[in-house]
């Protein structure tokens, strides 16, 4: 054919206006994956570089935890509530307990009200830091993981003298708390927050400021508060859309009807505005730890039940703040040993379901930075 | 838990005794137990034993993990690799996220009835020698979802393991200790690896 004539209809596809050939691609961003942060599988329709539709497909971590819960007793259930949300055992712990003290009517000490408070606050500052490490690394920075890493080791040492594992504590019981601190355990928190307040400068003098990170993700993933609540979005997530919603505050329970949080709002709604979010709620989470230990009440630390324990009969919701999100479980109690139905509200499975509607239209190493910025973890989805 | 000791003096006083290196089988404890160090000195006696000798302490000295994680050991996995405890000081220096470009899949996590064929085709898709840790309970044997319905109990009824290491999650050290007895164990390895029935030489 000579050059002047109308190039075929395209059999793969359609030509664009510019007369490119383009044809959309499936391409499966798999369970296996250094990005996906955990085995998330995403089947991305691709124009070129372009997004045009995600399909994420869960699953792949689905244990049947809730089943299990059923046959398992309260004392028991609580270690696989460790395994849901991996990255912040202790608080998944706290919402187990708390629901099933809930439905009992039962109220821990104060002791252990301030006790799971401290721990809860470290374990979020513990959670954040593995987000900022890895969502870095995502984005091709490999410094501030080792770093993050390195605080959170003292953390992890902190929990491994307390409750005897560096996670999958299995620390929590309906009533209050298993031990009480070791000798000198307050002093080391005490310090380990003094070094993470240092660390946490070095920290920022790398990442908040530079370019690359800067143009990675300002304006990259914009979420509007309409849209964040329309989706149930909770957690860091959509106190950077700019809603102003932490359960802590707003619903509290335990210590927090007692201690104040300054809830960390933004109102950019992009990937850097969750990132901010996350790092701010560092900062307020080592003032409460501080707060904590400054306020710790002398008392038991558990209140007494029964080992075998029947809570009566009725149906409860309790919900705590996740590193994530709400975390909740709605519980039926028979009055047997074992739940009716431990139903878990996992925060990653609500904020997850935004994704399709965020990815599309943006190019590819964009996906990137806003699946790191959900902060999903795979536990908690598919539980 | 603090870094900062105050003074070595203790030990000035009375160092460690040097432990002797026993075979595995007749250690008596604890302290006579070295990994990664418990075969007698090998008897190299012929040109293809040196052969085989050097090829595999190459390769034992450098094998590339898969970075295959699932669940919660994968984040014990990945302080494994990072600077508290290093992994990379024994040859793990990177963790190659292609199969086609790794030596070792370390299954860190649970794995689950829709993961298995993942599993499968990853492991066949790692290109010869290629060897399997097993990390935690959930992949060595199911672990504490033993009843659940959905759960593959024990990643060895999908690939054959070469190394287990048991705890949930173990800790980084245990890890290390298992990538350490793999060495060895890749140190005793004849030259060919697995027959086409996937049994070893």
């Amino acid at each position: 054919m000579s050059v002047n004539q109308q190039p075929d209809a395209n059999p793969l596809g359609e030509t664009s206006a510019e007369g490119y050939k383009s044809q959309e691609m499936f391409l499966n961003m798999g369970p296996q994956h250094p990005s996906t942060h955990g085995v998330l599988r995403l089947v991305l329709t691709l124009e070129g570089e372009t997004i045009v539709d995600c399909t994420p497909v869960i699953g792949y971590l689905h244990r049947g935890m809730e089943k299990i819960l059923e046959n398992r007793t309260i004392m028991q259930g609580i270690r696989y509530t460790d395994n849901s949300d991996y990255l912040s055992p202790m608080l998944c712990e706290i919402a187990y307990a708390g629901t099933v003290e809930q439905v009992m009517g039962l109220e821990p000490p104060r002791r252990a009200q301030y006790m799971r408070l401290l721990v809860g606050e470290m374990q979020r500052i513990a959670s954040h830091l593995v987000f900022v490490g890895t969502y870095l690394v995502d984005l091709g920075a490999f410094t501030p993981i080792l770093w993050t890493f390195r605080d959170r080791e003292g953390c992890l040492a902190l929990f491994e003298a307390l409750a005897g594992s560096r996670f999958t504590v299995n620390y929590l019981r309906v009533g209050g708390v298993l031990h009480d601190f070791p000798r000198n355990w307050l002093k080391e928190c005490e310090a380990w927050l003094d070094r993470l307040e240092k660390n946490m400068a070095d920290l920022e003098t790398l990442i908040t400021g530079n370019e690359i990170f800067e143009a990675r993700t300002q304006g990259v993933g914009y979420i509007d508060s309409g849209q964040a609540i329309a989706y149930g979005l909770t957690g860091p997530m959509l106190r950077a859309s700019g809603v102003n919603f932490d359960v802590r505050a707003d619903r509290p329970y335990m210590a927090y009807r007692e201690v104040p949080i300054n809830v960390q709002v933004r109102q950019e709604g992009d990937c850097y505005a969750r990132y901010k979010v996350r790092m701010q709620e560092i900062y307020e989470s080592i003032r409460l730890c501080r707060l904590a230990i400054d306020r710790m009440p002398p008392g038991p630390i558990c209140a007494r039940v029964p080992i075998a324990l029947r809570p009566k009969r009725g149906e409860t919701y309790f919900a705590i703040e996740n590193s994530r999100g709400e975390f909740g479980f709605y519980y039926i109690s028979d009055g047997g040993e074992y739940p009716w139905r431990a139903k878990m509200r996992a925060p990653s499975f609500c904020n997850l379901s935004i994704l399709p509607d965020l990815l599309r239209g943006h190019k590819m190493s964009d996906a990137v930075a806003i699946i790191g910025s959900t902060d999903i973890v795979l536990g908690c989805v598919d539980r | 838990m603090s870094s900062e000791n105050p003074g070595n003096t203790e030990r000035q006083r009375n160092p460690a005794p040097v432990r002797k290196i026993v075979p595995l089988a007749v250690a008596r404890g604890p302290h006579e137990y070295i990994p990664g160090n418990q075969e007698a000195p090998v008897q190299l006696t012929s040109m293809v034993d040196m052969l085989k000798w050097a090829q595999n302490w190459a390769r034992s000295r450098s094998v590339w993990p898969l970075g295959y994680g699932l669940a919660c050991c994968a984040i014990e996995m990945m302080a494994a690799a990072q600077a508290h405890y290093d992994l990379a000081r024994f040859g793990s220096e990177v963790f190659r996220s292609s199969p086609r470009q790794a030596d070792l899949m370390i299954v860190a996590g649970t794995v689950c009835v829709k993961m298995g064929p993942r599993l499968r085709l990853l492991w066949e898709q790692m290109p010869e020698p290629k060897w399997v840790l097993s990390m935690g309970q959930c992949a060595n044997s199911g672990g504490e979802f033993y009843d659940s319905y959905y759960t593959v109990q024990g990643v060895d009824t999908i690939v054959p393991v070469d190394i287990y290491v048991p705890g949930c999650p173990p800790r980084p050290e245990q890890l290390i200790e298992g990538i350490l007895k793999l060495r060895e164990k890749i140190l005793k390895q004849g030259l060919k690896l697995r027959d086409e029935e996937g049994n070893e030489w």
